[in-house]
């Protein structure tokens, strides 16, 4: 049982007009087995929350605290909080070219663990998860997302977070640019780690469209660097009905 | 279709590119073996103005160099023949004609040419190896020569101290298929420069590679030009410059016959405040030498703040009816989004660098074509970014 809980988060970013506060006050609990969606308009700040989380050099945290089962995310190193159990799949993954994505995957499980994994069951671990994302066994021999479809970008996210079992995973508009069969694969994938390993998810997205397919026990509705209301999937719906404007307003 | 690809360069703010004026076309350049014909160069010359001139001054300079300046050790397989041509004794002085002062210094300077020839009809299966070890000034050159439909492979390395000119002058004859890899990894304080020129026989297939990780100035010219149609040229390099290295390679394809192909493609890591490095890529498609495919790339990764790279492409087109001919250059600073995104999968910085650079010259090294080499250089390049990391950790004690 892990608990992430995000406590009076405030951060900031370096622009060419100056600083700009963009989270104003997080708080936010999720616990293992939980999942909870974070749904806001375009930059309500949903992205920087997860890439403040994740350590991105970029956002600077002036106020408030993030704690993993006690332990303070915010003085570790990028490495160190995924050691901890923290995931995060990226909206837009990065190109790593000349680094195959077995040679990744296995470098990442290696530093994860402190050990590397007993080759037989690992091979096997990858290729199921592989053939559970529907993904061809030559993408382990391809270079990390370079050339790679918006589809085969998630599947990959998705693998990763199957294959490196964190505790608590922040999925950030991981529904974007997918189609259809796309976005039910990731889904199915998302749904079958949560219920194997117990994890923790915080899902950003700015649709309810993988709310058919993910759901969530909360609903939490950003505008302007902060929660503005919470609920259960229910609030989802309303969302769906009325969009953002009210919140906007209210804003 | 004729294509020039300048997507890559002007996406990147810190490419140097176009500033050059040429002097008039690259193959109209002044040849000779008589040093003297050289004036010594200077800052504003437009061939060494991005040159090490300080550190180059002993292999500038035409006194003679001592006998025992540098060693050179040949290990060839049977089959291959191993002797020595005076100056004006051919093939000797029949390809390479100096084009500067320096390779003309090389040239006069080494009364006996080392002479290596793989005779016609015969493969070769084992490295061809000749060991150049410096311990003062020396010059040196060498005389490849691959015969008709010879196949051959020479590994060419460097080590030691001083200061070497050194020819490589490379006869390929009709159908031969001939590989050097010529690997600099001298002592810090050792200066190296010369020339290595090929001319590529009829359906002759000629591949060289530059390997330039140890020197404190490195200045290598790697030139070709052919004897018929169908030749196939590819120049590979790559370069590792650390604080105090200049490491600097200039490429020249001559297209002077028909329907030849060429291919140019040097990486270079560059780690350390005062590290250097220069590509400058010829590349001449004469009026004769229609249905040419040729191509040049240049990338360069600056890992930390202060190191430079120049870069500059040059294409010469006198001719349209060609297949294709392309060049590419990008500088560009090492990728934090690349390190976050490893680092964000538990995977350390040190390692994430590791990674990231070996993944840069992955797909260059797998193109050498030599295992052992390549082998080695992955190594090597371990090394670099070790005793790099070393250095990352003085700077913040």
């Amino acid at each position: 049982m892990s608990t992430l809980e995000i406590k009076n988060l405030h951060a900031s970013v370096e622009t060419p007009e100056g600083t700009k506060q963009i989270l104003k006050g997080v708080d936010l609990t999720i616990n293992s087995g939980e999942t909870h969606a974070i749904m806001g308009p375009n930059g309500s700040g949903k992205s920087t929350l997860a890439y403040s989380i994740a350590g991105h050099p970029k956002y600077q945290i002036t106020e408030g605290e993030v704690l993993l089962d006690g332990e303070n995310v915010l003085e570790m190193s990028v490495d160190e909080r995924a050691k901890a159990g923290l995931f995060l799949a990226m909206q837009y993954p990065v190109e790593v070219p000349g680094v195959s994505v077995s040679n990744f995957l296995r470098t990442a499980k290696t530093a994860l663990d402190g050990e590397a994994p007993k080759l037989r069951t690992w091979v096997k671990d990858v290729k199921v998860s592989m053939e559970n994302l529907r993904m061809d066994p030559s993408f382990a021999e391809r270079n990390v997302n370079e050339g790679f479809s918006g589809g085969e970008k998630k599947r990959h996210e998705i693998l990763q977070m199957e294959l490196l079992q964190p505790k608590i995973a922040i999925l950030d508009e991981t529904d974007s640019g997918l189609d259809v069969d796309a976005l039910r694969i990731v889904s199915e994938g998302v749904n079958r780690v949560a219920e194997n390993t117990g994890l923790g998810v915080m899902l950003i997205t700015h649709y309810t469209r993988i709310l058919n397919y993910i759901k969530p026990d909360y609903v939490h509705v950003f505008v302007n660097g902060r929660v503005a209301e919470q609920g259960g999937p229910e609030l989802a719906e309303r969302l769906e009905a009325e969009g953002y404007d009210r919140f906007l307003v209210d804003a | 279709m004729t294509t020039t690809d300048h997507s890559q360069a002007t996406a990147d703010a810190a490419h140097s590119h176009g500033v050059v004026i040429p002097e008039g076309s690259r193959g109209e350049r002044f040849t000779s073996f008589d040093v003297d014909a050289f004036e010594m160069p200077g800052p504003r010359d437009e061939e060494y103005r991005f040159s090490a001139l300080r550190d180059l001054a002993p292999v500038l300079d035409q006194a003679e160099a001592p006998a025992d300046g540098a060693s050179v050790d040949v290990t060839a397989p049977e089959g291959v023949t191993v002797g020595s041509l005076a100056i004006g004794e051919g093939p000797r002085g029949t390809v390479l004609v100096p084009e500067d002062r320096i390779a003309a210094i090389a040239s006069a300077g080494s009364v006996d040419a080392l002479h290596v020839k793989v005779p016609a009809n015969t493969q070769v299966a084992e490295p061809i190896r000749i060991a150049v070890t410096g311990h003062a000034t020396s010059r040196s050159h060498i005389v490849l020569e691959a015969g008709q439909f010879a196949e051959a492979t020479v590994i060419l390395e460097h080590r030691g101290t001083g200061a070497h000119a050194g020819n490589v002058e490379v006869v390929t004859a009709d159908g031969a298929q001939l590989k050097v890899v010529s690997i600099q990894q001298w002592d810090d304080d050792a200066v190296h420069a010369g020339t290595h020129h090929a001319r590529v026989g009829r359906d002759a297939t000629y591949k060289h590679v530059a390997v330039s990780l140890g020197g404190k100035a490195v200045r290598l010219a790697v030139t070709a030009e052919y004897e018929g149609t169908g030749g196939s040229a590819e120049l590979l390099g790559l370069y590792y410059s650390d604080s105090g290295q200049h490491l600097e390679h200039r490429t020249f394809i001559d297209h002077n016959a028909p329907k030849c192909h060429s291919n140019v493609a040097y990486k270079g890591a560059l780690a350390g405040k005062t590290a250097r490095s220069v590509w400058i890529g010829d590349v001449l498609i004469r009026a004769e030498a229609e249905g040419t495919d040729t191509y040049e790339l240049n990338r360069n990764l600056v890992l930390t703040d202060g190191a430079r790279a120049d870069s500059v492409p040059n294409l010469e087109i006198e001719t349209g009816e060609i297949e294709g001919a392309g060049h590419a250059s990008a500088t560009g600073r090492f990728d934090d989004e690349q390190m976050f995104y490893l680092r964000s999968r538990g995977i350390p910085e040190d390692k994430a660098r590791k990674l990231v650079v070996r993944g840069f010259f992955a797909d260059l090294i797998h193109q050498i074509g030599v295992p052992e080499v390549e082998e080695g250089l992955m190594r090597e390049i371990d090394l670099e970014l070790e005793h790099f990391e070393d250095e990352l950790v003085e700077d913040e004690a």
